[in-house]
């Protein structure tokens, strides 16, 4: 297999889709997808606010004379995308959605998938952590899908993305479509728990254990989480932000260089 | 030595069982303490098993490779890998440095490829930027031409390694022997043998320095004479084959279920390549052949490797030619808000600035100043999103997760290294068979711990 047909589709060869301009996904009569109710709630058309930035420097009270102490900015990711997707990316849409009404998987809003962002030529599927092993097992078997690989999974932490702090991020690709897609799935701080895709992709075993290992996910159902990098009695799960990076200050030719992160930071 | 305490059992846990531990004895010492051990118990059938620990310091493990191999007699029952001993949190490291350093830290991640982990995370900057098309030709073409060089040298570690590893230390000498001069030519590029940091994101950090054309080509010809002396020595050699075939077996559902990508994966006769099936960086402007072989087995994956060298010489090639008709052309993007704002230039006292770029900034232009130090200190944003553009790398599918958050640094850089997830296939290649073709199952995976750890 070379490519095919579908390796010449190539996301970037279809316009980009700006959240909320093209069409308004809530209104019934520009509602194309024909009851497929994929991203239907309007709030997740919005960009997400993942925290605030302060100031400009990086410097903390009177330090900063510019001025520019009091900026407050939110930090904002890209919001859900309203249909059309462009491209192959409505096809994938409407086979997951089609799979999930055959496997009972409630697909609205408050369905398996949250919210989907077309972002940069590269779709997102927000998956609700407790649809996730179905959602995954469907997007391998489907035909019109065949995820057959996993890439892995690589943790995110938002400390400021309230009751969302862990974010779970699974790359798959359909070798026999061509096709990419990338699967987020989210957990709160408190009660840090995602459904294992072992079961589904066996590949996932040394990366689950490496997310557990730096960002304390608890993989329900893997097979053996222990940590993979870190010695087994580490406290702390260390690429987490509130995780300190460490380091101590080095003289250099007389100057002492602070530790990279107590050093001045743009924010 | 032999102890009834066990040294590998975490403090205040008892110990399992009796311990042996082997520094270079008398091997029949320890044979004859494990029989006098089951002679003690009567030949309980739970003691016939021996848990050898290999590693994380041994020759044959390719690194820092810890095996923990359950054995009965030379048969491996279990066989499983501890890892972590190269870890040096270099994803942690890169969200506290601007996004140009973090080039600086992905590519020691990987060192046997480091232009690759370089490529990938900088293909995933420049497309949260939205430059992926601005990028200059020239620079496309020079990143092609060092990934594929870096592939012949990353091939050649491999063969060598591999070879020392089943006694063959020719194929080592030899091995080592070419990819020294890939690394003469790397250092005359990029100033640097390994840990380049060249390819940055919005081109390369340099042009191509004179003479370097002239260089590669007497290195491709110098190739071409020397690639068949492997074929000629390994290719029907008896003993290698002897130990390389029908080792370390896995068909193409296994490598699917394992996530296995690269030289194992094509192996099994899938012709998986994303220079062909994804192309980046105008790989499809290159004449090429994806290579495979159809045993899944240790020697298909030896001749794979053999062959792709082929290939790589080939697009050298092409990519050489086409530089020598961009020369004076730009390789970093235009965009003075990201390239950054010298060119280097070696003086009297080593690589710096070059002297026409101080003289500007401290001599005539205040601006130039300002814009040189707030691009240097604070460096460039990112729009906040997440990117994934996974490459080709030697040794499968190495792809960089990159989040922003629209600050100057990467808020999280996850790198999928294909050793990481392919050393996953130990288990699965080497249990059942014998002590001896662990070996050669895991160098032909060909891990590298640098990846697998981060």
């Amino acid at each position: 297999m070379s490519g095919g047909d579908s390796g010449d589709m190539k996301p970037e060869d279809f316009p980009e889709v700006t959240p909320g301009t093209e069409r308004d996904a809530t209104d019934p009569a520009t509602d194309i997808t024909g009851g497929n109710r994929l991203p239907a709630d309007p709030e997740q058309l919005q960009p997400e606010v993942v925290g605030v930035r302060h100031g400009m420097f990086g410097v903390q009270g009177t330090g900063d004379t510019s001025g520019y102490g009091g900026l407050v900015r939110p930090v904002v990711m890209p919001g859900g995308t309203p249909r059309p997707y462009g491209g192959w990316f409505d096809d994938v849409a409407d086979a997951l959605v089609g799979a999930c009404e055959r496997a009972g998987v409630a697909t609205g809003p408050g369905g398996a998938v949250e919210k989907v962002v077309v972002h940069r030529g590269e779709l997102t599927l927000f998956v609700r952590r407790t649809d996730l092993l179905r959602v995954a097992r469907l997007l391998r078997d489907e035909e019109r899908l065949r995820f057959e690989m996993c890439l892995g999974v690589s943790g995110v932490h938002y400390p400021d993305d309230a009751g969302r702090e862990l974010h779970a991020v699974y790359h798959l690709l359909s070798m026999t479509h061509n096709r990419r897609i990338r699967l987020e799935v989210t957990c709160p701080d408190a009660d840090p728990h995602i459904p294992s895709v072992v079961a589904v992709y066996p590949t996932n075993d040394w990366h689950e254990r490496e997310t557990y290992d730096f960002f304390g996910v608890v993989f329900d159902g893997h097979p053996a989480l222990t940590r993979i990098e870190m010695p087994d009695d580490w406290p702390g799960h260390p690429q987490r932000k509130d995780y300190p990076l460490g380091g101590i200050p080095v003289e250099y030719k007389g100057a002492t260089i602070p530790p990279p992160d107590t050093r001045r930071s743009y924010s | 030595m032999t102890t009834t305490h066990d040294p590998y059992a975490p403090s205040g846990e008892p110990s399992a069982d009796r311990v042996f531990t082997v520094t270079g004895q008398d091997w029949d010492s320890v044979v004859q303490g494990i029989s006098d051990y089951v002679d003690d118990t009567d030949g309980d059938s739970n003691d016939d098993h021996v848990v050898v620990n290999m590693g994380p310091q041994h020759p044959s493990t390719h690194g820092v490779l810890r095996l923990i191999l359950e054995i009965e007699g030379e048969t491996v029952t279990e066989a499983r890998c501890g890892i972590g001993y190269l870890h040096t949190g270099i994803e942690k490291n890169m969200e506290f440095r601007t996004w140009v350093q973090g080039v600086t830290f992905c590519t020691r991640m990987d060192y046997l490829s480091p232009f690759y982990n370089e490529a990938t995370y900088s293909f995933g900057v420049e497309r949260l930027l939205g430059i992926e098309d601005d990028i200059p030709e020239k620079a496309q073409v020079m990143r092609v031409l060092l990934m594929e060089l870096n592939r012949i040298s990353s091939h050649l570690v491999c063969i060598a390694t591999g070879g020392m590893e089943i006694g063959a230390l020719t194929v080592m000498t030899i091995g080592f022997r070419e990819r020294e001069m890939v690394l003469d030519l790397f250092e005359l590029i990029t100033g640097l043998r390994m840990n380049h940091a060249f390819i940055r994101p919005g081109g390369v950090a340099q042009d191509m320095p004179p003479g370097a054309l002239d260089q590669i080509r007497d290195f491709i010809a110098l190739m071409k004479k020397r690639l068949p002396e492997y074929a000629a020595l390994c290719n029907a050699n008896p003993i290698f084959k002897g130990r390389l075939e029908n080792v370390g077996h896995l068909d193409l559902a296994g490598c699917m279920a394992l996530g296995i990508t690269g030289p194992v994966l094509r192996s099994t006769g899938f012709a998986w390549d994303l220079r062909k099936t994804q192309p980046y960086s105008g790989y499809q402007d290159y004449d090429f052949e994806v290579q495979t072989w159809d045993t899944s087995d240790a020697y298909g994956r030896f001749r794979i490797r053999l062959n792709e060298m082929w290939e790589s010489l080939k697009i050298v090639e092409q990519a050489a030619d086409r530089l020598a008709g961009l020369e004076g052309a730009p390789v970093m993007v235009a965009d003075k808000k990201i390239a950054w704002p010298s060119q280097l230039a070696v003086g009297s006292d080593g690589m710096g600035n070059s002297l026409d770029h101080i003289r500007h900034i401290m001599g005539e232009s205040m601006e130039a100043l300002i814009h040189h130090f707030k691009l240097v200190t604070e460096g460039f944003r990112v729009p906040a999103g997440q990117a994934y553009v996974p490459i080709e790398s030697p040794r499968g599918e190495l792809g960089a997760h990159v989040v922003s958050d629209g600050g100057t640094r990467p808020y999280r850089v996850h790198f999928r290294d294909p050793s990481f997830t392919n050393l996953q296939a130990t288990s699965v290649m080497s249990e059942g068979g014998m002590l001896a073709d662990v070996i050669v199952a895991i160098a032909s995976i060909d891990p590298v711990m640098g990846g697998v750890d981060r």
